[in-house]
């Protein structure tokens, strides 16, 4: 299972998070798996009200926001 | 005083010197700016220039101020309230909480597992898109205060009564299972500097204008044919006054389109002035704003059909209602 997951509803706002944080993952040397949840029942398991939302080892990282690539490894690196 | 503000209203605001420069600017290429295609080509440059620019100034200002207002932070003070009291506290927020439809399930959710009724929950859903800060300036600019006031006045006690009949009629039941059985979890908001909140606001406003842009071309668009190529007894025949079913119409035909406000405001600004009687400009705006067909096929994801046509039922009536209310009394506002 993918340790890094990005939380949304496939809007297009999800999707770029998606893209910066493989970019991010990428430079760090990390596994490049991402799981893209968008069944909204396990959205809302994680407590996460506003999308998209960036959960590593099933913790919220970030949420409502587009992270920079530059800010998805400051988080990563945490 | 008056004139301070009339000076405000009509040329910050209403930018009436842009639509001077660029009649100017039209006449000295050689356009007759009183010509049809002169006409609408000033049209469509002013509007477009004028809305983006509010545009970017609103979303802006709107953006840094709803960075202090996140959903988690409305979940936990709605918490504390009931009755037509949370409901109206609901819609208040509405208009500060940052909100997209992609958002609204997750939303739905975690007001709903927090243990919000379903009445206040929609309280917030119908205000949200329907009022808001930005509405309010950009109609104060193009209709003036009065009508911009009333416009916000009647979008809150919409959503107040709207979550509150939804309350009453117990349409609690109707909300999907997974929803009432997602746990609440109280995720924290992340706490934000000043500099945050800029870079918030400035991601906002890229991110709308990015969003919005073809919209708002295509309402402005739509705004100059009926600025200058549709035959006004044509459409004061259909939209008119003395068509009795005219804020029907304007209901209904706006009610499966999706736009932003930005983008409704041109066609409504070019209605009025054709002489469409306020309120069905009003319920027009209202019907595309407040329903939609991807969020009414995006809500079904989390409640019910009962409770999904009651919702849509509700707001339908009440747009209907306050566009022959606002059209028996326009003479207070004009």
């Amino acid at each position: 299972m993918a340790k890094v997951k990005v939380l949304g509803s496939g809007c297009s706002k999800c999707n770029e998070l998606e893209k910066n944080t493989l970019a991010a993952l990428k430079e760090l040397g990390m596994d490049t798996d991402i799981e893209h949840v968008t069944d909204f029942a396990q959205i809302a398991a994680y407590g996460v009200m506003t999308t998209p939302a960036l959960v590593f080892e099933d913790k919220v990282l970030s949420h409502g926001r587009v992270l920079k690539k530059d800010e998805v490894i400051k988080l990563l690196k945490m | 005083m008056q004139i301070i503000w009339d000076f405000f209203q009509n040329q910050v605001l209403g930018m009436k010197w842009l639509n001077v420069v660029i009649g100017n600017l039209l006449i000295s290429w050689g356009f007759d700016i009183n010509g049809q295609m002169g006409g609408s080509l000033q049209f469509f440059l002013y509007d477009t220039v004028k809305i983006l620019i509010l545009l970017i100034v609103l979303i802006f200002t709107i953006s840094y101020i709803q960075s202090y207002f996140p959903p988690e932070r409305t979940k936990k003070i709605l918490g504390h309230f009931s009755g037509v009291k949370a409901n109206t506290l609901a819609a208040l927020f509405g208009t500060v909480t940052p909100f997209c439809s992609c958002s609204s399930i997750p939303l739905f959710i975690g007001f709903t597992s927090a243990g919000l009724p379903v009445g206040v929950t929609f309280s917030f859903l119908i205000s949200s898109p329907l009022v808001d800060l930005g509405s309010l300036i950009l109609l104060m600019s193009i209709f003036g205060t009065k009508i911009a006031v009333a416009y916000v006045v009647v979008g809150l006690v919409l959503a107040v009564l709207g979550g509150t009949i939804i309350e009453k009629i117990g349409m609690d039941e109707y909300v999907e299972d997974f929803v009432k059985n997602a746990g609440s979890i109280d995720v924290a908001a992340p706490s934000l500097t000043t500099n945050d909140r800029f870079q918030y606001a400035a991601e906002q406003v890229e991110a709308t204008v990015k969003k919005v842009f073809w919209y708002i071309i295509i309402g402005v668009g739509i705004g100059a044919l009926i600025h200058n190529w549709i035959p006004t007894n044509l459409i004061l025949a259909v939209l008119g006054d003395n068509n009795p079913f005219s804020v029907l119409l304007a209901t209904v035909v706006g009610i499966p389109m999706y736009a932003d406000i930005f983008g409704t405001i041109p066609i409504a600004e070019a209605l009025y002035a054709k002489g469409v009687g306020i309120g069905t400009v009003l319920s027009f705006m209202m019907a595309v704003t407040a329903l939609s067909l991807p969020s009414i096929i995006m809500l079904r994801k989390a409640v019910k059909p009962q409770l999904l046509t009651v919702f849509v039922g509700i707001v339908a009536t009440g747009i209907i209602i306050i566009g022959y209310a606002f059209n028996a009394f326009q003479y207070l506002f004009i």
